[in-house]
């Protein structure tokens, strides 16, 4: 799984591409944990997921990991564009109400 | 539609999650799944796997063995292992209950399975180890774009 990042007017943009399990996920944390780390001005960050070709429940854990990280940064999260296969997962979670989707 | 039969055996490794759920996908084209099928089929096989790994095995090596079966329309698939077991399975199943909540763990595996697949049933003994069986009918009718 490739994590990528960019900040651009105080929004960092996390996107992540490749497969979400288990064994992808455990390096993906780590990426995503340091771009958030070395991006403490960001107002807000938005995790884009459309190119994640498959997902399980670990992007449920990934996700709220994320989540409680920048909530502790004071800083609201969003997810977007994810593909129908981890919207059907996101949506059976309820973790759109803590990580709603951006347009 | 024959019969056909699958049988993996391998490490519960977690670099062979995918290995598992894509050979378990590409074992049931031959019922001309709809893509959104294939994609419950998958997750279900990667929840059913992961939880070997994580769970039944904690990380150390051990023995998965994925096995299918199709008849007419449907898809029967067996996922076991010889590990930790499961020692409250009506507690283990329910949504979000996770027995390792520090390690971002969603307590969603079993759920998906449950709702991914047609019939889902899971059979543990302590210390001996788990049986996942699951199962789903496909539409014969469908025709991908």
């Amino acid at each position: 799984m490739v994590v990528t990042g960019y900040l651009k007017d105080r929004t960092l943009y996390l996107k992540l591409s490749g497969e979400m399990d288990e064994y992808s996920s455990r390096e993906a944390r780590a990426r995503c944990d340091k771009l958030i780390d070395d991006n403490v001005n960001a107002k807000k960050i938005i995790i884009n997921l459309s190119e994640v070709a498959f997902m399980d429940s670990t992007g449920i854990g990934f996700l709220i990991g994320r989540y409680k990280k920048a909530a502790r940064l004071n800083v609201p999260l969003y997810v977007q564009q994810p593909n129908f296969a981890a919207d059907k997962i996101l949506n059976l979670s309820g973790i759109y109400s803590l990580i709603p989707k951006a347009e | 539609m024959s019969k056909n039969y699958l049988k993996l055996q391998f490490y519960s490794y977690p670099r062979n999650q995918a290995f598992a759920r894509d050979a378990v996908a590409a074992f049931c084209l031959e019922l001309n799944p709809s893509l959104s099928d294939l994609s419950d089929v998958k997750t279900a096989v990667s929840e059913a796997v992961t939880n070997c790994t994580v769970h039944a095995y904690k990380n150390e090596c051990g023995m998965v063995e994925v096995e299918c079966e199709i008849e007419d329309n449907k898809l029967h698939i067996k996922v076991s292992d010889r590990g930790a077991g499961i020692a409250d399975v009506k507690k283990a199943v329910q949504p979000f209950y996770t027995s390792l909540p520090s390690d971002e763990r969603s307590g969603m595996g079993f759920t998906i399975m449950q709702t991914f697949m047609d019939e889902f049933s899971v059979e543990s003994v302590y210390g001996e180890g788990t049986v996942v069986y699951m199962s789903k009918s496909f539409n014969p009718e469908v025709e991908n774009a």
